[in-house]
């Protein structure tokens, strides 16, 4: 085939190929392009939000990974991206976006605020998403560097990549989303 | 009050020719005049202050509420403002913590209505007349009023802070 070598293009996964055709197994196949085409909805609400405006803009770029559309519908989105200090009265607004995402979803919360209210420990902020919705990847850092939120949704790839297609039908999966109050 | 001002010395003047009784204290922290009121008499003296010419406090800056945990009072603090002149006035009111109760003076200032309803959030103190009293920037759920002084800044829910991870 010709492609360039300036192009990389993802290997496929383990599987038996020959002549004209290729198999594998298909949670390895849905793995790998759900992997390659995460539509993140960014949620972001303070200074984080600022360092995910670079993650998203050339010079980091995102959209290498395959998160090329941000979704600003939670209909369409499989990443919800949490992004700065969610106060109290959010928590409800924040689960109702979390709820009308369709599933497979994940969430990763990113910088110190989303993960456990950071430096504010009061009676106005949420100390932490995860007291609301389930959290799949925690970015540390206050804020973190693109690098690092660059290297969350990785950590996010591997998660959906490896994910089984039966992991959401699951009764631990089941009372994961009970104790958050999700039916 | 001992003053070099004499718009202040006549201000507190006309307060007190009008309002003997409830005037319990006057003076000049940081060169702004503050009176200390009885809460009775709040509405009449803030109608006062506002409406008549030589005084023209017509603009409510701000109001807001306080807490003094050693005498277990709540307060509340008018700042007017005359365009005019340039002159402030501090109006302050105390009264016990079991009957946090005062006027309110929307019928004064429409302006005082977000403001009355941000001072019962924190410290809640009932505003009496107030046409739409509840809270404005805290959750509805709140069960507490935060800025008074027994309630603790910190959060209860927070998981983090255990000693044993800082090595205490």
């Amino acid at each position: 085939m010709g492609v360039s070598p300036d192009i990389q293009i993802v290997t496929a996964p383990e599987g038996a190929g020959g002549e004209g055709f290729f198999a594998t197994s298909l949670d390895k196949a849905v793995g790998l392009a759900r992997k390659n085409s995460i539509w993140p909805l960014p949620f972001a609400t303070s200074c984080c939000g600022i360092e995910f405006m670079a993650t998203m803009a050339s010079h980091y770029d995102m959209a290498r990974f395959g998160s090329e559309r941000n979704s600003f519908s939670p209909r369409q989105a499989d990443l919800l991206m949490v992004m700065g200090t969610i106060s109290k009265k959010m928590g409800p607004i924040l689960k109702q976006v979390y709820l009308q995402m369709a599933e497979p979803r994940w969430v990763i919360a990113v910088g110190a605020c989303a993960s456990s209210g950071g430096i504010f420990d009061t009676y106005s902020v949420l100390q932490g998403i995860d007291k609301v919705i389930p959290v799949d990847v925690y970015v540390p850092g206050c804020p973190p560097r693109p690098e690092q939120i660059l290297d969350g949704l990785m950590r996010i790839q591997d998660l959906v990549q490896n994910e089984t297609l039966r992991r959401r039908e699951s009764p631990e999966y089941k009372a994961l989303m009970n104790s958050y109050g999700i039916e | 009050m001992e003053s070099n001002n004499a718009d202040h010395i006549k201000i507190v003047e006309r307060l007190k020719e009008r309002f003997a009784e409830s005037i319990k204290d006057a003076a000049e922290p940081f060169g702004m005049l503050t009176v200390s009121v009885e809460r009775k008499d709040i509405i009449a003296i803030i109608s006062f202050l506002s409406k008549e010419e030589d005084l023209g406090f017509a603009f409510l800056t701000d109001l807001c509420g306080m807490h003094y945990d050693t005498t277990d009072q709540l307060g509340v603090v008018y700042h007017l403002h005359n365009m005019y002149s340039g002159i402030r006035i501090r109006i302050k009111t105390l009264f016990p913590k079991s009957n946090p109760e005062i006027d309110s003076i929307t019928s004064l200032f429409e302006a005082a209505n977000w403001q009355e309803r941000e001072t019962y959030d924190f410290f809640g103190i009932i505003f009496k007349g107030h046409p739409n009293l509840k809270r404005i920037l805290n959750m509805d759920e709140m069960d507490y009023f935060p800025l008074r002084k027994e309630y603790a800044l910190e959060d209860g829910t927070r998981t983090d802070k255990n000693d044993s991870m800082f090595g205490r």
